[in-house]
């Protein structure tokens, strides 16, 4: 059987984390203003979940064998943030840093959203929301017919928190006590149309999950430490599965971006590309 | 194969009951499969094999969207996952799942649509799943059955277990005339002919087999000699039956419980139009919704019976 991976040691530096964190936020601003299109901010608030579960030593992966029945799972649920999964999954190894420039191209594997029939590391084909937890729900499901102790991780947006499928699927996973189970919610504040609280109100958003059986916890999802923390708690938990709220700002990272919701499904402008670089200390 | 010509057919199980029989006999050989419901499982007949296979069994409550999204899931970690619900509830309730969760990744994920047709009775047009054929056919790389008695609904789901991919399974509630003898083959992509005729073809599937045989009958008497096929196999359908058909007979019969756009006609008009344009009669339920009534009321009522098909055969046959 492959050894366990975790391609960042226990010991990893936060600042060493932070440091990949801002390489992620490049590698996206750059694809998405290279593609034309895409969503950038809505990817931008991720990034902190995402190097903190593939380069934290979070998930176990093995770039050279991506279909490794003993992996973790991460089920990217906003499968519009599909430029940071490739960030991070290309970043981790499973396919060249070069491919991004092919971003939503013709026979490119990298499509609009994530495809898992076409790019090794994507774990489900997703873009409708609402459906990403069920299927971890399955995954996790599966893991205990197969007597495996892999852990599945999902990550959903806020808005995407008004799908009903959502909560039905927050009840099965209460009731088969899937505590290798854990959502993170990107609670980016912002949907497509304004923000979350005009569109359709959640809060109190932990308190909702914690009433459909799961343990909640709310988090600054940008920082690394409260966002490995949270991680790494979750994998102690008992008997049911974890609800992180992840606090986050959509555009995390670029100034005239933050918190305008008007940029959602935008790419920026060669221009406003090249500033938010320089605002990230890449020029 | 040639069924008895004139003998009346018995009446034996619901396919419901035999999909349940097949499902429980499968998991004794195939340890992969997995089989979720969404607390129907006394209806759709999945409780069988929950009994047999507690383990490996989840009730996942009234929740169409998640039963879809949870299959996947386990499809995804090489779970052969059988679902059933009633037709009416799956397909249109969690159409987008079954779509982008099952389809686009092309899991394998069987799909078994229980208490289709009019047929459901009593309880009336909300439980009476009439457009799941529509629906299925449309879903990219499904393959579509809709078998005609309870033998032929075990040798589809052993057929279907044996596929790689997605697969839509009808099936009814009530019992259904014999067709079949117990342990028949069903090749996916292939029809059955059950009986010769060179005047006119009546294609059918699911309960209106019989009726199309009891047709045939009747179009005897008349001096007509039909020819009746079985399309189990919606998707794939057998084009080479349908143009011999075609060019044998001269016109076809297209009879279905279902809704008439997206169904088995317009799969057989569509294929016919390209390989052997020949007139087509269609016996299905227009675009309407039925009501409440008894089964035998209901399919008088609303045209499906071996009458209508009759009637159909003849206006066909003058348009030759």
């Amino acid at each position: 059987m492959a050894v366990a991976i975790a391609p960042a040691p226990a010991g990893v530096s936060l600042e060493a984390l932070a440091e990949k964190a801002r390489l992620l936020r490049k590698r996206i601003i750059t694809m998405t203003t290279q593609a034309g299109s895409g969503h950038p901010s809505s990817s931008l608030s991720t990034v902190e979940v995402l190097t903190a579960l593939y380069f934290g030593g979070v998930l176990r992966y093995d770039p050279r064998n991506p279909r490794w029945p003993e992996r973790d799972r991460f089920i990217l649920s906003k499968g519009h943030a599909a430029p940071a999964l490739y960030a991070a999954l290309a970043e981790a190894g499973f396919f060249p840093v070069a491919l991004l420039r092919s971003l939503r191209k013709a026979g490119s594997p990298l499509e609009g959203h994530p495809n898992m029939r076409v790019l090794p590391g994507v774990e489900a084909s997703t873009g409708s929301l609402g459906q990403g937890l069920s299927i971890g729900v399955g995954h996790a499901l599966a893991a205990r017919l197969d007597n495996r102790l892999y852990r599945v991780y999902v990550l959903t947006g806020d808005g995407e928190n008004d799908e009903g499928q959502i909560w039905e699927a927050a009840m099965a996973a209460a009731k088969y006590h899937l505590d290798q189970l854990t959502c993170i919610i990107d609670h980016n504040g912002f949907q497509q149309t304004g923000p979350v609280p005009e569109v359709m109100p959640l809060v109190p958003l932990a308190d909702k999950w914690r009433a459909f059986g799961w343990h909640a916890r709310d988090i600054d999802g940008h920082d690394l430490g409260q966002v490995l923390d949270a991680l790494h708690a979750a994998a102690r938990v008992h008997g049911q599965p974890t609800a992180i709220i992840a606090h986050t700002r959509k555009g995390r990272g670029v100034s005239f971006v933050e918190n305008d919701y008007t940029y959602h499904g935008k790419a920026l402008t060669p221009e406003e590309a090249d500033r938010a670089l320089e605002e990230l200390g890449w020029k | 194969m040639e069924v008895g010509s004139e003998a009346p057919l018995r009446v034996g199980p619901a396919t419901r009951e035999a999909f349940g029989e097949a499902l429980r006999d499968l998991g004794a050989t195939h340890p992969e499969v997995v089989v979720v419901d969404a607390d129907l499982n006394n209806s759709t007949r999945t409780d069988l094999f929950a009994e047999a296979y507690p383990d490996r069994f989840f009730n996942v409550g009234i929740a169409e969207s998640n039963l879809v999204g949870v299959a996947s899931g386990l499809a995804s970690c090489g779970k052969q996952v059988w679902i059933a619900s009633f037709a009416a509830f799956l397909l249109p309730n969690a159409y987008d799942q079954l779509r982008m969760s099952v389809a686009f990744p092309h899991l394998s994920v069987k799909v078994v649509g229980t208490h289709a047709g009019i047929t459901v009775g009593e309880d009336g047009p909300s439980q009476m799943g009439v457009e799941d054929i529509a629906l299925a056919t449309a879903l990219a790389g499904f393959q579509v059955f809709v078998p005609a008695d309870a033998a032929e609904t075990r040798a589809v789901v052993r057929a279907a277990a044996a596929l790689e991919g997605p697969v839509y399974i009808r099936c009814g509630r009530p019992r259904v005339p014999v067709i079949y003898p117990d342990g028949c083959e069903f090749t996916p992509g292939q029809a059955t002919q059950l009986r010769e005729g060179d005047d006119v073809t009546l294609v059918a599937c699911g309960i209106l087999v019989a009726a199309a045989l009891e047709a045939a009958r009747l179009l005897a008497k008349q001096g007509v000699a039909a020819r009746v096929l079985n399309m189990a196999s919606v998707k794939p359908v057998d084009e080479e039956a349908l143009e011999r058909a075609a060019r044998e007979t001269g016109a076809l019969v297209v009879a279905e419980e279902h809704l008439s756009y997206g169904g088995l006609g317009s799969i057989v008009a569509q294929a016919l139009a390209r390989r052997a344009p020949v007139p087509i009669g269609f016996v299905n339920l227009g675009d309407t919704y039925a009501e409440s009534g008894t089964p035998a009321d209901l399919l008088a009522k609303y045209g499906l019976t071996a009458d209508h098909i009759v009637r159909e055969a003849r206006a066909t046959i003058l348009r030759k």
